[in-house]
């Protein structure tokens, strides 16, 4: 086969081309060669295919993504903002943390280890490239009916390839969820977070510039997994030819991550280079285009310099790779010598693969001749911009009037007490030890609050005890009802969630995942997302720092549940006034903060007792969820309460039996008067125990503080009732009913072990 | 003048760092000691952290045993210096047979981290002479390699020569033989066990204990007071 080089494309215009098989529209090929003023070469088209996937080039999501930038809320924590790798904000001390989520979600179906270790090989690489030593991880998963068959495939595989992956790299896994909903059936989430921290001097940014540095590729051979990744399989909707598309999935490995790390580290501790980008989705297309295009000047690639593991790789094939492991370093020439020292100690190969040039153009060689000469902005930046249709969805009327505050509710007290020990037994209810086992917690000997905790927490500074928290949260449930809603209660929740720990919520982001971009009704979901979390932010005073869009995530006609989920960053400034969430000393008081109304729309109750799911979900009061947390803030940094728990899904009545169990301490609770209720005769109590209500948290207090700590809820207007004590072996509902703790912790502990191991 | 005490890093060593910190907590000197590097830079003692050293794809601690740092460390482990093999530490103490038996994939073939509590059944070894004889401890657990295992002899000369170190009590977490947690050589130099005693040595780090920390006050004392 002749090399398809620049002369060649130039002398034969009308050779065909496998646009379509890379996943190009025919309008974005003529596209690509109005801008080239000839037809792409085989590299070329390469490039432009995988760089200009949905994945890669937000091609859809972009116009509604603009409004992140636009409605910022006055914070002066931001450093870096959306654009870069990720996101950087200040923390205090000299310090900056930079935090991500990604989406791996086709790959985890197609191949549940490989995929889900891989995504969190590339996001650590994100935080990485940043100049940050990643901290900590935290993995928000969403999987199919617990009892499918095909969910025992694909959780399993998932769990044990974070695991797998994040276990060797050292990085202490804090945080996530685990949700099951059979909308995610043939189209689980996978997405993954990882948090870093650096000094504010050290922060570095993808671009190339000045004239004459080298360009170093180093970490892994290039083989030839995930070629298309990014493109055949993460921008398109699965049929069922999934597992055809296995070679699109990248293989990964763990040792060779850890050396990059602490190679990488090493080369920023001493300054050596200008620029740095991970490859990661599109691979080399992606690493050098974004580079060359960030910075100023061109670049010049020797593509058959790359160091190959498969030395029949076409220029094509390597530069779509996606190879893990690797990274892309920008190196001024008297500082390469000390460059490659670094990597030979830590057993790295680095090789210079090109340089800065003058020009404005990336051209590419292959044993001498061109084969791609580009503006890099067109592939990395300018790519298409979709206005795409969207419209309230037909059905949705009809959904928000099915009400679920119309379902039949427990008729009398044996009832609540069987659906309650039902529900806490339910598999998104239900204890997740059995996964979060699996992940090092411990690591880096630095976690403060791990998984089942509201909120991850790791110290930052051992001298002052600076540290930040992260929570991810995402009610897919919520967010179809009503997905402006949904995604400001997501992060509500989120938000909530590092507050309730003691720590300050500062800046968000963001991993939203949806179906297809080409269905209206998906992209109204789309939109409205983005649209109430932009005004969420700009509420709360928490900007975005940068995202992730995962499109396309759908089975046939079926899109997911759109499912927005949101990464809340905290700081605190002495991590020893953190707030766990378990009850521990009998004797002390506990308060719910916040009010309660009869809310069951999208509620675990209803999906767990009638397996329903309809009507609106809780109000969203972001003024009170910002006085909730500055309450719960100023509470734990004052020592005035000894334990908080949000109140999310499954209500009151979870968070009690979560935080008894933590603990091993028992509760009494007492039903207040005056919540309105309607209907059976358990009235107030079912409203109590398991509406989900926004905006409620539930706090432990010690009898010394009670006074100071209602005070202080009166002065500044946040409703507080005093429901009940920490006290025996049981939760007692008084008048109601009473369950011993051995009896909740094998309902609440059993279920996932039984379903998986 | 306080202990040196030798902290080494192998490539995919995860808990150096954690290690380092731990000695600092218990008063002593930490030295980091490189995997290429043969000198020990005169340290007193030497601790094996836990990770994944060489990627551990062959079989757990198989290609450490033959790093040039490891030549030095047997050689002063054999003439006396006091090691600890904290986990993957553990295994490659059983891959130079400076202790007996071999660590298998975990029978639930998981891995597994948690809070795990202890016996510590010996308190005549350089590493354990803070603890009380029969002391229940609780300290992290986490690895997928766990579950030591030994033909009945060598358990039986084990525990007749009261050289099981440490117990798992509760629950047996990945299956080791005789719920064995760790073990010494004859002559309590040498010591190595599963779970991670440098976790576990500053209040609300980790399981908020600080159970592990008599590991490295036990070393300082035995170092200073020899001296």
């Amino acid at each position: 086969m002749t090399l398809d080089t620049v002369k060649h494309a130039e002398q034969t215009p009308e050779a065909g081309q496998p646009w379509a098989e890379l996943g190009l529209k025919p309008d974005e090929y003529e596209r690509i060669r109005e801008i080239l003023g000839r037809r792409p070469t085989g590299a070329e088209l390469a490039m432009y295919s995988v760089m200009w996937s949905e994945h890669c080039s937000y091609k859809s999501s972009k116009v509604h993504l603009k409004q992140f930038g636009e409605k910022v809320p006055e914070n002066d924590a931001m450093l870096v903002g959306i654009g870069e790798n990720a996101g950087v904000v200040d923390v205090g001390q000299g310090y900056a943390v930079t935090f991500k989520v990604e989406s791996h979600n086709h790959p985890s179906y197609i191949e549940p280890y490989q995929g889900a270790a891989t995504g969190v090989g590339g996001i650590v690489r994100d935080i990485l490239a940043m100049g940050a030593r990643p901290v900590a991880v935290v993995d928000p998963l969403r999987f199919g009916a617990a009892d499918h068959p095909d969910t025992k495939r694909v959780l399993p595989g998932v769990v044990a390839g974070i695991g797998g992956y994040g276990n060797c790299l050292g990085l202490p896994n804090i945080g996530g969820e685990v949700v099951f909903d059979p909308c995610y059936q043939g189209n689980p989430l996978v997405n993954a977070g990882c948090i870093g921290v650096m000094k504010h001097e050290d922060i570095h940014l993808a671009k190339a510039s000045g004239t004459g540095n080298k360009v170093i590729l180093y970490g892994a051979r290039t083989g030839g997994d995930g070629i298309g990744g990014v493109s055949v399989l993460a921008s398109e909707t699965f049929e069922s030819t999934g597992p055809a598309k296995r070679p699109a999935v990248q293989v990964g490995d763990p040792f060779q991550e850890k050396l990059l790390i602490e190679c990488t580290l090493e080369i920023f501790a001493e300054k050596l280079v200008a620029g740095i980008q991970d490859l990661g989705g599109a691979g080399l297309s992606c690493a050098t285009s974004e580079l060359a295009s960030a910075g100023s000047g061109g670049m010049r690639v020797d593509l058959d310099t790359v160091p190959l593991r498969d030395s029949s790789l076409s220029p094509e094939e390597i530069l779509m790779s996606e190879s893990q492991e690797r990274m892309c370093a920008v190196v001024e020439p008297d500082k390469v010598d000390r460059f490659m020292e670094i990597c030979e100690k830590w057993d790295v190969i680095a090789t210079v693969i090109g340089e800065v040039t003058e020009g404005e153009r990336l051209e590419i060689f292959w044993h001498g001749e061109q084969i791609v000469d580009v503006p890099p902005r067109t592939v990395a930046h300018e790519g298409p911009v979709y206005h795409r249709p969207y419209e309230r969805p037909s059905w949705q009327d009809a959904l928000q009037a099915d009400d679920a505050n119309k379902l039949a509710r427990p008729a009398n007290s044996a009832e609540l007490k069987e659906q309650i020990l039902k529900l806490v037994a339910s598999p998104n209810q239900a204890s997740k030890a059995w996964i979060t086992d699996q992940y090092d917690r411990f690591v880096q000997g630095n976690t403060i609050l791990a998984q089942p905790e509201d909120a991850g927490m790791v110290r930052v500074d051992e001298e002052s005890n600076l540290g930040v928290a992260m929570a991810t949260d995402g009610n897919g449930r919520y967010a179809k009802l009503d997905p402006y809603a949904g995604a400001q209660l997501a992060l509500a929740e989120s938000y909530r969630n590092v507050a309730a720990s003691g720590a300050k919520p500062l800046a968000i982001s963001n991993c939203l995942n949806f179906g297809s971009p080409e269905d209206p009704d998906v992209m109204w979901q789309f939109a409205e997302a983005t649209r109430g979390l932009a005004d969420g932010c700009l509420a709360l005073g928490t900007p975005v720092t940068g995202g992730n869009v995962s499109l396309y995530n759908q089975t046939g006609e079926t899109a997911i549940h759109p499912t927005p989920v949101v990464a809340v960053l905290g700081v605190i400034d002495d991590v020893t006034r953190r707030t766990p969430i378990a009850f521990k000393e009998e004797g002390q008081l506990l308060y719910l903060l916040g009010e309660t109304h009869e809310e069951f729309g999208g509620s675990a109750w209803s999906q767990v007792v009638h397996d329903h799911l309809g009507g609106l979900p809780p109000k969203v009061d972001l003024e009170r969820e910002r006085l909730l947390a500055e309450i719960l803030i100023s509470a734990s940094r004052d020592g005035m309460i000894d334990a908080a728990h949000d109140l999310s899904d499954g209500g009151l009545i979870q968070a009690i039996v979560e935080s008894c169990l933590r603990g091993g301490v028992g509760a009494r609770l007492v039903v207040p008067d005056g919540l309105s209720s309607t209907g059976s005769a358990t009235g107030d109590a079912f409203t109590f125990l398991l509406s989900e209500s926004a905006g409620r948290a539930v706090v432990s207090v010690p009898r010394s503080e009670e006074l100071r700590f209602t005070d202080m809820c009166g002065a500044r207007g946040l409703p507080v009732t005093r429901i009940g004590v920490v006290d025996g072996d049981a939760v007692e509902v008084q008048g109601q009913f009473q369950l011993s703790l051995e009896e909740l912790r094998t309902a609440h502990t059993g279920t996932i072990p039984e379903l998986f191991a | 003048m306080t202990a040196r005490i030798g902290v080494v890093t192998f490539p995919g060593t995860l808990d150096d760092r954690d290690t380092q910190r731990a000695v600092r907590v218990a008063g002593a000197e930490a030295v980091p000691l490189w995997h290429r590097d043969k000198d020990l830079k005169q340290v007193d003692a030497v601790v094996l952290p836990g990770g994944f050293s060489y990627g551990d794809y062959l079989r757990a601690g198989a290609i450490s045993r033959f790093s040039p740092v490891m030549e030095s460390v047997i050689d002063q482990a054999k003439a006396g210096m006091p090691v600890l093999g904290i986990c993957n530490g553990f295994q490659v103490l059983t891959e130079t047979h400076l202790l007996p038996g071999a660590m298998l994939r975990n029978n639930h073939l998981h891995f597994i981290c948690r809070d795990q509590k202890l016996r510590v059944e010996t308190n005549s070894t350089a590493w354990t002479a803070d603890y009380e004889p029969g002391q229940e401890i609780s300290i992290p657990l986490k690895n997928i390699d766990g579950r030591y295992v030994a033909d009945e002899r060598t358990l039986d000369m084990l525990e007749a020569e009261g050289r099981v170190a440490f117990r798992y009590l509760d629950v047996n977490p990945n299956g080791s033989l005789r719920d064995i947690a760790g073990i010494t050589n004859a002559a309590g130099n040498v010591v190595g066990l599963m779970p991670h005693p440098e976790h576990a040595v500053e209040p609300l780090i980790g399981t908020g204990r600080t159970d592990g920390l008599g590991f490295f006050t036990s070393i300082l004392k035995n170092l200073v007071g020899a001296r």
